[in-house]
């Protein structure tokens, strides 16, 4: 028993006919409705390309617009015409002139042999559908839509909000539960004469012809009062993208249909010449009754839909500039600040590379310049050390610094000397881990060798700078890893903090440290900070430093690397 | 409700402010327009076959001297594209140009003398073309030293993509610049008319580049790439490698400054500010291919390429002085996927 193909056409009327041949020169036979928009030249040239197949034939035609009763009466006086003109056909299958068939007809009337009383439809009830665009569901079915939707849009809008507001309803003929689904079916002839002679019919049709896109709900509702096995699903291939147009298929999508198994595939666009010649070309039907399976489809447009709507986080490029807080991930990966480490432990960065597998930089933002692990002058992506161009733009600097390393993570130096502008980036972006030791600016400045009021004023305006940093780290707003410690507090004992970062960084490769990194000579700081005191400035950051007594780890002796155990 | 005062005063001067700016813009795409109507007498048809251009072709307009060894690779790339016809306006070729161009079939070509700086770099007379001739097609605008590749472009031509951003609902399609170069000094390599320049133009820097947002306009200024890592001095100076090379064309647009941003503002909405991607393409840019170090000494001279040319001397002999623009991080060039995988292009939701 063949199976009949109702096609609507309205564009591309050559591919349409070229479809329409193959499908009757496989015996099955077709019924063409023609937009009454298409001008009747190009009506009569289709009529005359495809004469010569007996099985073809054209239905009254109707001026059809996109959401609008005029599909479902199209596809009525098609399918109307299918079941009185072809006896024999026992399913009749609904496809548009942009609609490809990937197997040969004789799979499909295999198929369907196998399943004689199945209507092959999409329907769900208005309360499960999670797809329907523009938020009405049920509303389709109760309010009234004398306004096109894609021509007068506001008006639309505000006549839905106003029956809304006054609270108008529709009545649902008595015995009708509202469904959706594709416009796209396959139904058995039983079904459909039902649906079409049914004597409730011009109840049901004049209630349709106010609902708002009926093509997806008309023989999606009547289908629940006369089948007797309804599978719930199209048997075209047919996918929406998020804003509920349908996607196109072009020839490099051969491999994926033709693995697809799904029998009808649209749209396709009309110049895809491969694919229509792929298809279209005689094939003995495969005797494996394979299902169709389009999840590998379905998979790939998702991630698609995906990557449209969310984006990639942390990048930021010609076509993704998300404004603040939209950035769905302000970076692409985790890293890690080291602030005032380097500066009361000698060669920490290279101390630090040998714990944890990851990259470890130097001063990336330092004023003189950009210090890339190893001293390099180049980096990922051609970055370089200049801080003209990292000053330019540092966020972007940081943002293409971390998106060029993907794959491996970012560690880097910082202290109040350096370009403090991505201090508030930092701290709101959660792939960031802060590690703080306040006052060990004050270390290089007890070292350097500059007249004591130079070195005063300095220590003053670093003081100022931490102290801005430290408060947008201890604002309400952060979003990073955070940990803060003064200076005084972290040389007491140093293992147990770092021990903590290290876990933190390489969760998978935990160990327990052994070496500790060797600490810079200190020997008189207390006496340098009581100076700094004497001059009247205030050393706040450190932590309790008393004169005299100079700081030192808890064990061990001092400058030397000691062993935990 | 006297609370509410504050907020809706503020409002209403937010209004204000973006009624003025709007106006602003407005009276200012009047002007380019007017002063591309004026520049039409400046063009004297060539070649015009414009009576070949059917409805829904696609178009192309560029504006250009002494390019006779890029034509021949660019004509055949943009025709493989799908590019119906292209509207060429010659400025006052010394080598082979004009003649190559009269011999298209599917070229209309116009001359002029006149100077390039003085006509906003050649905007108002392909302004002026796309007045005349644009209106309605899907046009791009283009240097000779562009070459455009999109998501997918080696099996769908460009009608396959304006028909989908039409059905996206999208006026403009981005393509930012991109440099590439040589390994190796750059006049040690060789190039002659027709050869793929990739096969010598076949790196590129990955990730250098910066993006801010430009009020009022909306449009995003990137800027970056190996011209400010080598060639410049002041990042500020940085080329703008923001462009807008394809737009669905009607008679009052134009385009601001070359084709980095366009009026009315709506058309440089061609990124996501929400998180997601919009679609986008690339510009592969064949400045530096061997003749540049002879021509730059050319362009030095007649100083019609910068607003402020003084600035510029210094990126000029840094080019006469024919450097190596490859480093060790360069990346080389590969398909387009490879270029969206490192995030300078995007399919934005076209599969």
């Amino acid at each position: 028993m063949p199976v009949g193909f109702v096609m609507m056409c309205h564009t591309a009327l050559d591919r349409a006919a070229q479809v329409a041949r193959y499908w009757a020169q496989s015996d099955a036979p077709v019924v063409i409705h023609v937009d009454a928009r298409v001008p009747r030249a190009a009506f009569r040239q289709l009529q005359d390309d495809l004469a010569d197949l007996g099985n073809v034939s054209f239905c009254r035609r109707f001026k059809c617009d996109w959401g609008t009763w005029s599909l479902v009466a199209a596809a009525q006086a098609g399918a109307e015409k299918m079941l009185e003109r072809h006896p024999e056909v026992s399913h009749v299958f609904l496809a548009s002139g942009a609609c490809l068939p990937l197997r040969p007809v004789a799979e499909l009337n295999a198929y369907l042999d196998r399943r004689p009383w199945t209507d092959f439809i999409e329907s769900v009830t208005t309360a499960d559908v999670g797809w329907t665009v523009g938020g009405l569901d049920i509303e389709r079915f109760t309010l009234h839509f004398p306004f096109s939707w894609k021509k007068r849009r506001k008006l639309f809008d505000r006549y839905v909000n106003l029956q809304r507001r006054l609270g108008l309803r529709r009545h649902i003929p008595d015995g009708l539960v509202p469904h959706l689904g594709s416009q796209w079916w396959c139904l058995t002839r039983a079904t459909l004469s039902a649906i079409l002679t049914d004597p409730d019919r011009p109840v049901h049709d004049r209630y349709f012809r106010r609902v708002w896109i009926p093509d997806e709900s008309y023989f999606q509702t009547l289908v629940r009062l006369y089948g007797t096995s309804i599978e719930s699903r199209s048997l075209t291939l047919s996918k929406f993208d998020y804003q509920g147009k349908p996607h196109v298929f072009y020839d490099d999508h051969l491999q994926l249909l033709r693995r697809s198994d799904c029998f009808v595939a649209r749209k396709i666009w009309p110049q895809a010449d491969r694919l229509y010649k792929t298809f279209l070309a005689p094939r003995a039907p495969s005797l494996a009754h394979t299902e169709p399976d389009p999840t590998k489809i379905d998979r790939l447009f998702s991630k698609a839909v995906e990557r449209r709507l969310k984006g990639r986080a942390g990048l930021y490029m010609q076509s993704r500039f998300p404004r603040k807080d939209r950035e769905n991930g302000k970076t692409c990966a985790q890293y890690s600040i080291f602030h005032g480490f380097a500066d009361i432990f000698e060669n920490f960065d290279s101390w630090l590379s040998k714990q944890v597998t990851a990259r470890v930089h130097g001063h990336i933002f330092g004023p003189e310049r950009v210090e890339f692990a190893g001293g390099e002058t180049l980096y990922n992506g051609c970055l370089t050390d200049s801080v003209a161009l990292r000053d330019y733009n540092p966020r972007a600097f940081l943002t293409n610094m971390i998106w060029n390393a993907r794959g491996e993570r970012q560690c880097f130096m910082f202290s109040p000397r350096d370009n403090q502008e991505c201090n508030w980036f930092t701290a709101t972006d959660p792939n960031a881990q802060i590690s703080v030791i306040t006052g060990a600016w004050a270390v290089p400045l007890f070292h350097s060798a500059r007249p004591f009021h130079e070195v005063r004023r300095e220590a003053a305006r670093l003081q100022k700078v931490e102290q801005a940093h430290l408060d947008i780290l201890r604002s309400m707003y952060v979003k990073a890893r955070v940990r803060i410690w003064t200076m005084a507090d972290f040389i007491e004992n140093p293992m147990e903090p770092l021990q903590t970062i290290i876990d933190e960084l390489s969760p998978r490769t935990a160990r327990r440290l052994t070496e500790a990194p060797r600490l810079v000579d200190l020997t008189g700081f207390g006496q340098f900070l009581q100076n700094l005191k004497n001059q009247g400035m205030q050393p706040r950051l450190m932590g309790d430093f008393p004169m005299g007594e100079d700081p030192r780890p808890a064990t061990g002796r001092r400058g030397r690397p000691y062993l935990v155990r | 409700m006297k609370t509410m005062d504050g907020p809706r005063d503020l409002r209403a001067v937010l209004k204000m402010r973006d009624l003025r700016a709007a106006l602003k813009m407005r009276r200012r795409r009047q002007r380019l327009l007017w002063r591309a109507l004026r520049a039409r007498h400046a063009l004297h048809p060539v070649a015009d076959r414009t009576a070949a251009i059917a409805p829904g072709d696609i178009l192309a307009f560029a504006c250009l001297r002494n390019e006779a060894v890029r034509l021949p690779h660019f004509l055949a790339h943009y025709r493989r594209l799908g590019v119906r016809h292209f509207l060429v306006v010659d400025n006052d070729s010394t080598d082979t140009t004009r003649a190559l161009l009269a011999d298209q079939p599917d070229v209309s070509l116009w001359h002029t003398a006149a100077g390039y700086k003085a006509a906003r770099f050649g905007l108002d007379w392909t302004t002026w073309l796309q007045i005349r001739h644009g209106h309605g097609h899907w046009c791009l605008t283009l240097d000779a030293d562009e070459i455009l590749i999109y998501p997918y472009w080696e099996t769908r031509p460009l009608p396959a993509l304006t028909e989908w951003l039409d059905a996206e609902g999208r006026p403009s399609f981005a393509a930012m610049m991109l440099d590439l170069y040589p390994r190796g000094p750059l006049e040690a390599q060789t190039y002659s008319p027709g050869d793929d320049p990739f096969a010598v133009l076949s790196w590129y820097d990955a990730g250098n580049y910066t993006i801010v947002r430009r009020a009022p306009m909306d449009n995003l200024w990137i800027q970056g790439g190996v011209r400010s890592r080598v060639l410049l001095d002041a990042p500020r100076r940085g080329p703008t490698l923001t462009k807008l090379p394809l737009v669905r064309w009607n008679r009052r647009f134009v385009y601001v400054n070359s084709a980095h941003a366009a009026l009315p503002p709506r058309l440089n909405r061609v990124y996501d500010d929400q998180g997601g991607e919009a679609p986008s393409g690339l510009l592969l840019h064949t400045k530096f291919l061997p003749q540049i170090v002879q021509r730059s000494a050319e362009e030095k001279a007649r100083r019609q390429h910068f607003a402020d040319a003084d600035a510029f001397a210094a990126y000029y002999d840094r080019l006469i002085a024919s450097p190596d623009l490859w480093c060790p991080a360069s990346t080389r060039l590969g398909g387009w996927r490879s270029l969206e995988a490192r995030g300078l292009m995007s399919r934005g939701g076209w599969i």
